[in-house]
């Protein structure tokens, strides 16, 4: 049954995924323009590409586990994934300096300074940039793929900071938000507890 | 804001529901501004009310489906979903602490359904977005006034409906306030002419999502202190415990008068998210005490509106 589905997965063709995934983004924006994105279409539309951004990282840091522990191998679809996260939050930051500030500059810079939750998220997105900007196999092949592998685990506190960017924003403490803070800090604490077990079976140097 | 000098009116010329849906489809057209002029006579005269607001008021749709009720959910449309089931007759509302006369009032005698005016009111909600909402109701000073506040009285809590079986945000894991929901004013602003206890909207009795049968309406503050589904309303001599404030104290004050210059600890307040609006929309400009400062800054003489947020 793995086998299968990992033959399955081999065979298929990655670059339909990229369209697949533009599709919510489409289909938001289109919504919003025919005025069916319900009373507040300004905040459902930066709240929904937020909240996929934040889908298609936690999908990228799934990959590894799902490799390790149920034996699927989705590594051929990482670079989509994490390129899909990007692109979302583009559209995410997109839409809060247009259509939530409206390009009001000031506020802009006074939300960047004075708001945590506003940094963060900015934070989050700075440094999705250096791993969109070196995702082809020729950056790869550049940079080496030590130092390729160190620099996309940016990947980690990115992901940590949407989350909590996303808790952050709400008032009180509602379920979703929480759910998928906790649905990272798993994701994030599988990685750490697999550090330290690799680095305890390491045999220690000199 | 604009407020005009009229008489009151009766129920009869509260704006009819057929009035309101004819210029709900006049507005949503392209000619809605130049359409006015063609409006009901009703509903024209209802915008002229003492104390209303003429902004345009916000769709009746996004009115009831638009809602922070989290004793249904904290989702926006939560309580337009599960509030149906809310049973809200019979309803009575107890009265007590410094008053003269405690006691359980039944609905109708605390609010006489004949008495009931309109007042199309600005709502602006703390999470920075605004409406504007023809409410029906009666001046809270005139039910306060039957009950006799004692000459000690400074301030009036309110409290929330607590049933379970039919809130379903008050029970389960994920509670995200303390039940029963509580707010306060004090007696001054209890007293203030705008604030009402409402019992409908649009010319209807008030949606069940939208705080029925009756709630607290507070038009210059912050939207969570226009407290739902009230059952107690009592007089105290010191400041009643409020509900957001105890939630996070350094975020919500006691005061909660909406104001353009005080930000909320994680977003400005400066502007404000039309309801209604499209994507395009531009934002609106908050005003002091939501456009209400002509009638309501004398209360809030010589005190510091950040300290007393």
């Amino acid at each position: 049954m793995r086998d299968w589905l990992n033959t399955a997965l081999r065979r298929l063709p990655v670059w339909p995924f990229y369209w697949l995934g533009a599709l919510p983004a489409a289909w938001y924006f289109w919504n919003g323009l025919q005025g069916r994105l319900g009373a507040d279409p300004v905040k459902a539309l930066e709240h929904e590409y937020g909240l996929i951004a934040l889908q298609f990282l936690i999908a990228a840091l799934c990959v590894t586990p799902l490799r390790e522990i149920a034996g699927i191998n989705l590594l051929r679809f990482r670079r989509m994934l994490g390129l899909m996260a990007f692109s979302y939050a583009c559209l995410h930051l997109a839409v809060w300096l247009g259509l939530d500030r409206q390009f009001d500059w000031p506020r802009i810079v006074a939300d960047l300074t004075k708001r945590p939750y506003i940094i963060l998220g900015m934070a989050a997105f700075l440094m999705l940039v250096p791993l969109a900007w070196t995702s082809r196999d020729a950056a790869l092949r550049r940079m080496g793929p030590v130092a390729w592998r160190r620099l996309h685990r940016l990947a980690y506190p990115a992901t940590a900071l949407a989350a909590i960017h996303f808790v952050w924003l709400v008032k009180a403490w509602p379920p979703e938000p929480l759910l998928y803070a906790a649905g990272v800090a798993a994701l994030l604490g599988w990685r750490a507890l697999r550090g330290r077990r690799r680095r305890a079976r390491r045999p220690a140097l000199g | 804001m604009h407020v005009r000098e009229k008489p009151k009116f009766g129920e009869s010329e509260i704006t009819p529901k057929s009035a309101w849906l004819d210029r709900r489809s006049l507005m949503r057209g392209a000619a809605g501004l130049a359409a006015v002029g063609l409006l009901p006579a009703t509903a024209r005269r209802a915008s002229a009310a003492r104390y209303s607001t003429d902004a345009p008021p916000t769709a009746y749709e996004y009115v009831t489906t638009y809602n922070n009720f989290y004793e249904f959910g904290t989702g926006k449309s939560d309580p337009a979903k599960h509030a149906g089931q809310l049973t809200t007759s019979p309803w009575s509302v107890v009265i007590d602490g410094m008053v003269a006369r405690p006691g359980t009032y039944a609905l109708e005698d605390l609010v006489g359904p004949r008495t009931v005016e309109e007042r199309i009111y600005r709502l602006r909600c703390v999470e920075g977005w605004s409406m504007v909402i023809p409410w029906l109701g009666v001046p809270l000073a005139g039910v306060l006034k039957r009950a006799e506040p004692a000459p000690g009285a400074k301030y009036v809590a309110f409290e929330t409906l607590v049933r379970p079986a039919e809130m379903p945000g008050q029970s389960g894991i994920f509670q995200v306030l303390d039940w029963p929901y509580v707010e306060g004013l004090r007696l001054d602003e209890a007293m203030h002419p705008l604030t009402i206890l409402a019992t409908g909207l649009y010319g209807e009795p008030l949606p069940n999502q939208n705080g029925a049968p009756v709630r607290l309406v507070v038009p210059w503050k912050y939207g969570y202190k226009s407290i739902k589904s009230i059952v107690r309303i009592t007089l105290t001599e010191k400041q009643p415990p409020t509900t957001w404030n105890i939630q996070n104290p350094r975020e919500y004050g006691f005061y909660s008068n909406v104001n353009p210059e005080v930000d909320h600890p994680r977003w400005s307040q400066a502007t404000e998210r039309v309801i209604g609006g499209s994507l395009l929309s531009p934002q609106r400009d908050t005003e002091m005490f939501n456009g209400y400062a002509g009638e309501v800054a004398g209360l809030y003489a010589g005190m510091d509106l950040r300290k007393f947020h």
